[in-house]
């Protein structure tokens, strides 16, 4: 394996302007990696190889020229989720209705980082419209843990987690509605980012639960999930939730948090988010988080949140009924594939038919649940309900951050689980989002930093660090001490310790 | 018609005739095999989440959004769209320029 593909992102991006390796080789040697190792882990429904060929050409030029990179993360490959919007290539979310479809215009975000000179190698694989948490959901066959390829990346956003702990990509893009960047980043030993709600844009997002869904940088260290966010982060006026607020100075506070000083900093660990259903290897390697956390000079607080056992309930009825809202657009007139067009059927049943071949189990699933919610009858007491919880989830944050600056939990209850394991149990399947559901819930900014391997599985856990809206810095300062005392106690990064790959050729 | 759910364990929230009607109604042509699978499924996953009307008080506002939303407005002024042959590129049948439909109307219609 080329040592390109083990760097990261900001060492890369220093060595391009230096002249010391060019965009080029970079990108190419990143493709040659996806070439080797995906046929085994899946992490691509596409690779778009001229195109980031083209983009890494042109970041030399500028290099060349002598011009002022365009970013910090010039000429670093990465790779997209394929629920985001670029041309030239398919974005299909995981779905047979949308197989082969190609979007007529860029998201904010993928016009974003290409004007930063972030060179996309291609597309990932998710569950479904980003519905599951293993990526098991996806039309296209699952995606392979990289540390255990019988295993679960994560979902929605296995293919990005995957991806980077394959060391196919230096960075990713995921999208966070119920926990699927963070939970992905937590089972792959990688980093992963769900900012504010509005932080980032979702314009060119194929949505899925409208006022949930937010993108995020992933990554294998903190410090390149900062300089990601704030490549994508800021105001869109094509995003009508768009927060019309500068990017927290996320950058900044990696660098502040690195020096290893938590000194003044108040932690609160939620009391909820522990016990029965959680492995214990998944605690001890928490437990033994919050220890650091208290050695780097930050004093930890035990904080009871009691409505956030309530929240994967009402999660569950929001988000469905804002799915079936949602992908109704898909009617099998304007877009993606139709089915039964005879000359004789009616729209309508071409439109049932279609959505009936086009649609997977579990978003059938979630569209009947959403339909049951919000139906005449039913939706005081359960859609009504669920946004009362809301409301009471909320208050606990609110209660919670008066006393401490930001709270930390498991990311997600255990180590990544056996492909096929929950695949007929969608409520056991729910439960991975147990723990990232209620900030999702409030809009509030998240993130998952790898804590030390299972003792049990010596599999990848995840510590979650949560932070009032907006407040992105706290939780980066915090997340970049931690990994440094992480990685000085454990001898090196955890990512280091990826089982290698065998090679496709 | 305001219906509780029912907070009883084992008894049925969801019948497979109420699974059948959604799917008529989500214009999802699901098969029977499958009706039989998702009745109970969703059966399931109702009687779980029926849990939030334990906390739900009366006295207690809804959120709708996470972070209070206003409405947002733009300057009144053109801007760039998709071509025609943009908004025709990703359709599953087009005829002279336009979308190209099943028919719309039923037989009794």
């Amino acid at each position: 394996m080329s040592e390109l593909t083990r760097m990261t992102a900001a060492e890369l991006a220093a060595k391009i302007q230096a002249k010391e390796v060019s965009a080029v080789e970079v990108t190419q040697a990143h493709l040659d990696r996806i070439a080797d190792v995906d046929p085994a882990v899946h992490a691509f429904l596409h690779v778009s190889t001229d195109s980031a060929l083209a983009q890494a050409r042109a970041v030399d030029e500028d290099v060349a020229a002598g011009n002022q990179p365009a970013s910090p993360l010039a000429g670093v490959p990465l790779a997209l989720k394929d629920v985001v919007t670029m041309q030239g290539a398919p974005t299909t979310v995981g779905s047979r209705m949308l197989e082969g479809w190609e979007p007529p215009y860029d998201a904010t975000i993928t016009t974003r980082m290409l004007e930063a000179g972030i060179v996309i190698l291609g597309k990932t694989n998710m569950d479904e419209f980003a519905m599951g948490s293993s990526t098991e959901n996806s039309a296209y066959g699952p995606t392979h843990n990289p540390w255990d390829l019988d295993r679960i990346p994560g979902g929605s956003g296995g293919g990005s987690s995957a991806a980077l702990a394959s060391f196919e990509a230096a960075l990713a893009i995921g999208t966070d509605t119920g926990g699927s960047i963070r939970q992905p980043g937590a089972v792959t030993g990688t980093v992963g980012v769900k900012p504010t709600y509005g932080g980032v844009s979702r314009y060119g997002l194929v949505a899925f639960s409208s006022s949930l869904d937010q993108a995020g940088p992933c990554a294998r260290t903190v410090m390149d999930a900062a300089l990601l966010h704030e490549v994508i982060g800021g105001h869109d006026p094509l995003d009508a939730t768009s927060i019309n607020e500068p990017v927290p100075p996320v950058v900044q506070a990696v660098r502040e948090g690195a020096i290893g000083d938590l000194r003044g900093v108040k932690i609160g660990v939620v009391k909820e988010f522990s016990g029965e259903g959680y492995d214990p290897g998944v605690m001890v390697s928490f437990n033994e988080a919050v220890e650091q956390l208290r050695v780097l000079g930050a004093e930890i607080v035990e904080i009871s949140c009691p409505h956030f056992k309530y929240a994967l309930s009402a999660y569950y009825l929001i988000a469905p009924s804002e799915c079936s809202s949602n992908l109704a657009r898909f009617d099998a007139m304007r877009y993606g594939i139709r089915v039964g067009d005879n000359g004789e059927r009616s729209a309508e049943e071409v439109m049932s038919l279609t959505r009936e071949a086009g649609f997977g189990a579990e978003v059938k699933r979630r569209i009947m649940i959403g339909t049951y919610a919000l139906s005449s009858g039913y939706y005081d007491a359960y859609y009504g309900s669920a946004q009362k919880v809301r409301t009471l989830i909320k208050r606990d944050f609110d209660a919670a951050y008066e006393k401490v600056d930001v709270l930390v939990s498991p990311t997600t209850p255990t180590t990544a689980f056996p492909i096929g394991e929950r695949a007929d149990n969608p409520m056991a399947m729910y439960l991975a989002d147990l723990c990232t559901i209620p900030a999702s819930m409030a809009g509030h900014p998240a993130m998952s930093v790898p804590s030390k391997l299972s003792g049990i599985d010596g599999l990848p856990v995840g510590l979650q660090i949560m932070a009032p809206a907006l407040q992105e810095t706290r939780m980066y300062r915090v997340a970049a001490a931690y990994e440094v005392a992480r990685n000085e106690s454990d001898g090196g990064p955890l990512i280091s310790r990826v089982p290698e790959l065998e090679v496709a050729r | 018609m305001k219906r509780n759910p029912p907070g009883v364990r084992g008894v049925p929230t969801i019948s497979r005739d109420e699974v059948a009607h959604l799917a008529r109604l989500a214009r999802l042509a699901v098969t029977e095999q499958e009706l039989d699978k998702f009745a109970g499924q969703l059966d399931i996953i109702l009687q779980s989440v029926a849990q939030v009307t334990e906390v739900a008080a009366e006295d207690v506002p809804p959120t709708s959004h996470a972070v209070p939303l206003t409405n947002v407005f733009r300057d009144d002024v053109v801007r760039p769209g998709l071509t025609q042959q943009q908004a025709l590129s990703g359709a599953p049948a087009a005829e002279d320029g336009r979308f190209r439909v099943p028919r719309i109307l039923g037989e009794e219609q």
